[in-house]
């Protein structure tokens, strides 16, 4: 186990690096379309997306419906402290990577509030109070006000008579935010899925991912070995919500304005379509697929009018070829080397003397 | 496996058991500890329906005890309501002297009761040894930190609970199987890591929920040395329901007999086999 999900792990590390350098040298002989220049720190954030809601989905089994949430709750307050951070640290770089681990607390923030709430449920029911939360926030932001003066921040839920906003506006309510410098980069898009994918395989090669996925397999049992059961759930609910926040971040410096309505239930189900159509808990595939699934509709705008229609097809296409047996079949060889061969397996360390596996089919 | 002709395992020498300060009996051995468990006019009821009452129990240190009864007798009430799966309505459980009422079934695994389960609920998606690893994670230390960021805490701790894992699991031998995910071993095999997985919580008292279910003889013989086995290794005690009457007559010291949600006998091996409330309960009048 592990030695093939590290093997694993480092492909991933691999396609990763190895699909950042080629873009890189593809935009260096001017080989990239403009169209798709500007979708290259997109993807980054839907990369990130997909493989942390991969983290609940996938290793946790909880159905969460509520992502672009936690990405909107980054995004505005990454940008927020981008615009008041401007003065106090001029260099780009640094300021979008203070930001970004801003964003990330505020998310993670967010993530431990719903938490508290929606981790007493199962199935359904977290499903359906993750898909609230994500119009709650909407509407929340879609109401903020935000300013800054030489006194600070000021914050407020409606404009008007009473509320004064002095100095710089910088949230404004549906307008969203306005001005944003764009210091958001491919690079550090890539850094942010390296970090995400080093944090996500680390904690599930850790006792966290064990506890975990052991009560995804069963909770019941969980329990019963001593494992803290919340604890754990809201370990992997609120760092996918930190990481969340730090591709919503990231994504809205990428464009001059941002408005809470790019993050609503669509963008909740788009990021979830990613993970379920690059397998549960495969990271690579949420990768893949998340990468694919933005450019596509992109590359369909030959088909004009029929863009969506023809979207579809291709996903309901992807879905039925990668569940068909055979190609799962090759997946699965491919993925699971040393376990379909039990007993034939050649590194496998100190065999028990006898081989039980065979002695004991008889017990069935 | 070790033996495939009949039943290898001897008698277990008849143990006298004596009567202790409250009502109950314990193994002559253990008078001078403290009992691992006490149950005092335990119960529990599911709207009007009894499904435990009035049940009186004590088990010494390192005592092997077994609870049976004809099915539905609340056999298995008796586990959940010891685990706090299920809070019990009246009576009070003593693990260790303690009162258990405040404790969940988290805090109870801590406390120091283990348990498997009649339907296998196994981690089928983790390996053999991450099932083990699971159960040993209350005695883990590294935080999320080192594990994410691979500090030495990590490293050091995660070494320990490997070997600790494979020691455990080369208890039942299996650790030729650490790396196979637990679906996909045979049912035999399945029983046995449960029973390994329960062990490493570091359990002062063994509840096993019918692990003898699904085993052929010579499976059987072998369980009964391995809990025979664990029992003098680990200085633990074991309380198991089983349907199996070769094996519980075998290993268990003390018998409690259920029926209908009450104990209806209890004593040694030998006295519950010469009982005539046992015999009908399982039997029927005559």
């Amino acid at each position: 186990m592990k030695n093939r999900a590290n093997r694993m792990n480092y492909i991933t590390y691999l396609i990763v690096i190895i699909a950042y350098m080629i873009l890189q040298a593809l935009q260096a002989f001017g080989m990239v379309s403009a169209s798709l220049r500007g979708m290259l720190v997109p993807i980054c954030a839907y990369i990130v997306m997909a493989v942390s809601l991969n983290l609940v989905v996938g290793i946790s089994g909880e159905l969460s419906l509520g992502h672009a949430g936690f990405m909107s709750v980054g995004a505005f307050t990454g940008t927020t402290a981008a615009i008041a951070l401007q003065d106090l640290i001029p260099i780009a770089p640094v300021r979008l990577a203070v930001s970004l681990i801003i964003a990330a607390i505020f998310a993670a923030f967010a993530g431990f509030l719903i938490g508290v709430p929606v981790l007493r449920l199962n199935g359904d029911y977290l499903a359906i109070v993750t898909l609230a939360f994500g119009e709650i926030i909407k509407a929340v932001l879609n109401n903020l006000y935000v300013s800054v003066d030489n006194r600070g921040l000021r914050l407020g839920l409606f404009e008007g008579p009473g509320a004064d906003f002095t100095g710089k506006r910088i949230i404004q309510g549906p307008m969203g935010i306005g001005g944003i410098q764009k210091i958001s980069s491919f690079t550090a898009g890539f850094i942010l899925i390296m970090l995400t994918l080093m944090i996500i395989f680390h904690l599930v090669n850790s006792r966290a991912g064990r506890a975990i996925m052991a009560i995804r397999d069963n909770r019941v049992a969980a329990e019963s070995v001593g494992v803290y059961v919340t604890k754990y759930k809201m370990m992997a609910f609120v760092t996918s919500a930190a990481l969340a926040g730090a591709a919503g971040a990231l994504f809205a410096m990428n464009y001059s304005t941002v408005v809470a309505n790019k993050f609503d239930f669509n963008t909740s189900i788009l990021v979830l379509v990613f993970v379920v159509l690059g397998g549960l808990g495969n990271m690579l595939g949420s990768i893949i697929a998340a990468a694919a699934l933005t450019i596509l509709p992109e590359a369909l705008r030959q088909f004009a009018n029929y863009r969506m229609l023809v979207y579809a097809v291709v996903l309901i296409l992807v879905m039925l070829v990668t569940n068909h047996p055979a190609v799962k079949n090759f997946s699965d060889r491919f993925r699971n080397a040393d376990h379909n061969n039990l007993n034939q397996d050649e590194n496998q360390p100190e065999t028990g003397g006898q081989n039980n596996l065979t002695d004991n089919a008889a017990g069935v | 496996m070790s033996n495939q002709e009949g039943n290898p395992v001897k008698k277990a020498d008849p143990v006298k058991l004596v009567p202790v300060p409250s009502k109950g009996m314990i193994p002559e051995r253990d008078i001078d500890k403290k009992p691992i468990l006490e149950c005092v006019n335990l119960g529990i009821s599911f709207g009007g329906l009894k499904a435990v009452e009035d049940f009186n129990i004590i088990i010494g240190r390192t005592e092997i005890s077994g609870l049976i009864g004809p099915n539905g007798a609340g056999k298995t009430t008796v586990f959940n309501l010891l685990t706090k799966v299920y809070q019990p309505t009246t009576g009070t459980i003593l693990l260790d002297g303690k009162d258990t009422h405040d404790m969940n079934a988290m805090k109870i695994s801590r406390a120091g009761i283990a348990r498997t389960f009649q339907n296998i609920r196994l981690f089928h998606n983790l390996t053999v040894e991450d099932n083990v690893k699971v159960a040993m994670d209350a005695n883990i230390k590294y935080n999320m930190w080192s594990g994410i960021f691979r500090l030495p805490g990590y490293w050091k701790e995660e070494k320990a609970a490997h070997e600790r894992a494979l020691d455990l699991l080369s208890l039942f031998s299996m650790q030729g199987m650490a790396r196979f995910p637990a679906g996909a071993l045979p049912y035999g095999a399945q029983r046995r890591l449960e029973i390994v997985r329960a062990l490493a919580t570091n359990p002062s008292l063994l509840l096993l929920d019918e692990p003898a279910a699904g085993m052929n003889p010579s499976e059987t013989a072998e369980l009964m040395e391995n809990i025979r086995k664990v029992r003098d290794t680990l200085q633990i005690a074991v309380l198991l329901i089983e349907h199996d009457m070769n094996l519980v007559m075998n290993i268990c010291e003390g018998i409690c007999v259920l029926n209908f949600g009450k104990i209806i006998a209890k004593g040694t091996p030998e006295e519950i086999q010469s009982n005539p409330v046992v015999i009908e309960a399982y039997l029927g009048k005559k």
